[in-house]
């Protein structure tokens, strides 16, 4: 693994946030980084949660010890207690506790569909999830407590605040700067942080079990390759009627098809039969890009 | 009817074919697998948790099939994510919680603590010598006491405090209800201190050792005053019974920083990322141990040094803390039987 600071001028840096990721069994799983957007949400969504839950804990246990009967020394010291644990343990543990759970995601990580894993894809372990998350510490605490206090004495001057807003900028930019999108804490800790969505089984479009088709000409077919296929897969799934006519239309136009007032069902045929005729070609090793290559061998 | 005309078939394409036969497979995986996300894998009944290794075989080889044989883009992406899911859950696998907890103390926390003996010795080593430096300088004019404790922290006890005052700070009583929340707030405040310092070593360990250092100065000065009021044994006796504690806490998070920042600075022959990769995770372990160490120490500053009044019995509590941590952190013991085996240390 290469230190991610360092520049190579030979190789462009991949613009996609694809890694390859080989199981044991051989299989490359093709990972997506999460994007900054995501996990920038992430974290506000994280801060947000922990936020409500540490006012709503404050509220509970300032109105238990107001409302406490003759042991009320002993009680609302007791809940002092458990606020600054309760703090303590939010402010800390959230993450870790969290991350090293079955998911390996904060909650505010679930929801933007992200989760945290070993770059070397063996076990996820706690030393690890602590380590990247102490050093959060640095990055956004250290400044934020720096300006607090400074503000508070009153003794906030233009330096001072410069040198904070530089310190947090630098850690708080820093995923952007390598390719892997890691924090330091990332970095430190030998972590990445993935997209983890869901995709269910969508319907089958070439599968249509009722009813006639159409079939098209060879040089109806001819027209198209992978790409305009998938492009196609899209819109049809996305199933907008105006995308859908538009298409339709397209298609009828460049095939010199008579239009018969079908728009959604000629194309789901017309997918059926470009998808097969790909297929065909792609086994005997004739795979067509899209439709501006030839037919071109693999 | 010219090119296009309408003629019944059946599926066109092998990739539908595939699906059908396959489809059952990859629902029951995908019910499995969301309910070892939901709960654990102790939630499975007996058949599926048998077929769960095949049935994640089966999708790993029907998503290599689909992605040179199909255009389905959808299926594609349902098979990739679906493997994936399934791997973290396989391979992924924490184990419980407790059991967890039980290999951290048994032999995760000394085994880290013990393979950064180097750094503790040298922060302890800068410790010692700054206490030593902040001890002498007050001594010698009491004007540095100013300099090096800011005012809020000494709360009374400087130069020009009586002997009395100052007697009263280390024997006398504090209210009775106080103590815990007291010893809460040191746990939680020093706790903090602790992970930053870790933290900090990251840029080179140098904020961290200022630190270390500024701790012991402080230190020293506090010593210097009580000393010059004839209250040494007694001062000494109010420190040694959380301090041994607290300072070898401290000492370890420092060498935890240390670590991480000389695996950047000096990676060796590892790559400077891999090097800061084994650094960081084994002194997070040692840092997660210092934490615990310091909620001890926060109950015996909070509670056991308020009503343990007698000098002899401080220090017997203390140094007996020490030996009990030395032993724990360095004393041999056998390597555990699955460690021998791991190879990938």
């Amino acid at each position: 693994m290469r230190w991610p600071f360092r520049a190579k001028a030979a190789v462009a840096a991949p613009l996609s946030l694809r890694r390859s990721f080989v199981t044991p069994e051989g299989v490359d799983l093709r990972l997506e980084l999460g994007s900054a957007t995501a996990r920038a949400s992430a974290f506000l969504l994280d801060w947000l949660l922990i936020g409500t839950v540490m006012i709503t804990a404050t509220i509970i246990i300032f109105s238990l010890s107001r409302g406490g009967g003759i042991a009320q020394g002993q009680q609302s010291q007791l809940l002092g207690i458990v606020w600054m644990l309760g703090l303590f343990v939010l402010r800390n543990g959230w993450f870790i506790l969290f991350e090293m759970g079955r998911r390996g995601a904060t909650p505010g990580k679930r929801a933007m569909r992200l989760r945290v894993i070993a770059r070397d894809g063996a076990r996820l372990t706690g030393a690890a999830v602590i380590a990247r998350n102490a050093l959060r510490e640095i990055e956004i605490f250290l400044p934020l407590s720096f300006l607090g206090t400074q503000a508070a004495s009153g003794a906030a001057d233009g330096f001072l605040i410069l040198f904070a807003l530089l310190w947090s900028g630098i850690f708080f930019l820093f995923p952007l700067f390598n390719r892997d999108r890691l924090r330091v804490g990332d970095l430190v800790a030998g972590t990445w942080v993935v997209n983890d969505a869901r995709a269910s089984l969508s319907v089958d479009l070439a599968a249509k079990n009722d009813g006639p088709r159409r079939t098209f000409s060879e040089s109806a077919l001819a027209l198209y390759g992978i790409y305009e296929l998938q492009t196609l897969e899209d819109v049809l799934r996305m199933g907008r009627p105006d995308a859908i006519a538009t298409v339709a239309a397209t298609i009828r136009a460049k095939a010199g098809l008579a239009d018969d007032d079908d728009d959604l069902d000629f194309l789901t045929d017309y997918y059926a039969a470009l998808c097969a005729r790909l297929e065909r070609g792609m086994m005997v090793g004739r795979r067509r890009d899209d439709k501006f290559s030839g037919v071109a061998a693999r | 009817m010219s090119a296009s005309e309408i003629i019944p078939t059946a599926p066109l394409v092998n990739a539908s074919r595939f699906r059908a036969a396959h489809a059952a497979d990859w629902a029951r995986l995908e019910r499995i697998v969301t309910q070892m996300e939901k709960r654990s894998v102790r939630a499975l009944d007996d058949d599926d948790l048998l077929a769960l290794p095949s049935l994640y075989r089966t999708a790993l080889s029907s998503l290599s099939v689909v992605r040179e044989t199909s255009l389905d883009r959808s299926l594609a992406t349902y098979l990739e994510r679906l493997c994936t899911r399934a791997y973290f859950q396989l391979y992924g696998v924490q184990t419980s919680l407790w059991q967890q907890l039980a290999r951290f103390f048994v032999t995760g926390w000394p085994r880290a603590v013990q393979a950064m003996w180097k750094e503790t010795l040298f922060c302890f080593a800068l410790l010692a010598a700054a206490g030593l430096a902040g001890f002498f300088l007050v001594r010698s004019d009491p004007a540095w006491f100013y300099a090096i404790v800011p005012g809020a922290m000494s709360s009374g006890r400087d130069p020009t405090a009586s002997a009395e005052m100052l007697r009263a700070t280390i024997y006398g009583e504090q209210r009775e209800g106080m103590l815990a929340a007291f010893a809460t707030f040191l746990f939680t405040h020093n706790s903090q201190v602790a992970i930053f310092a870790f933290a900090l070593g990251f840029a080179f360990a140098i904020p961290t050792l200022l630190l270390v250092a500024y701790n012991g100065l402080s230190l020293g000065a506090m010593v210097a005053v009580f000393v010059d009021k004839g209250l040494g044994t007694g001062f000494a006796g109010w420190l040694t019974i959380h301090g041994t504690t607290e300072l070898f806490a401290v000492t370890l998070a420092a060498a935890a920083g240390v670590r991480i920042g000389t695996a950047v600075a000096f990676p060796g022959r590892r790559a400077r990322a891999d090097a800061a990769v084994v650094a960081g995770r084994s002194a997070a372990v040692a840092m997660a141990g210092v934490v615990a160490m310091l909620f001890i120490a926060g109950v015996l500053e909070g509670i056991g040094r308020q009503t343990v009044q007698g000098d002899a019995l401080r220090y017997g509590i203390g140094i007996a803390a020490l030996i009990g941590w030395l032993a724990y952190f360095y004393l041999p013991r056998r390597a555990e039987a699955g460690d021998a085996l791991a190879v990938s240390r």
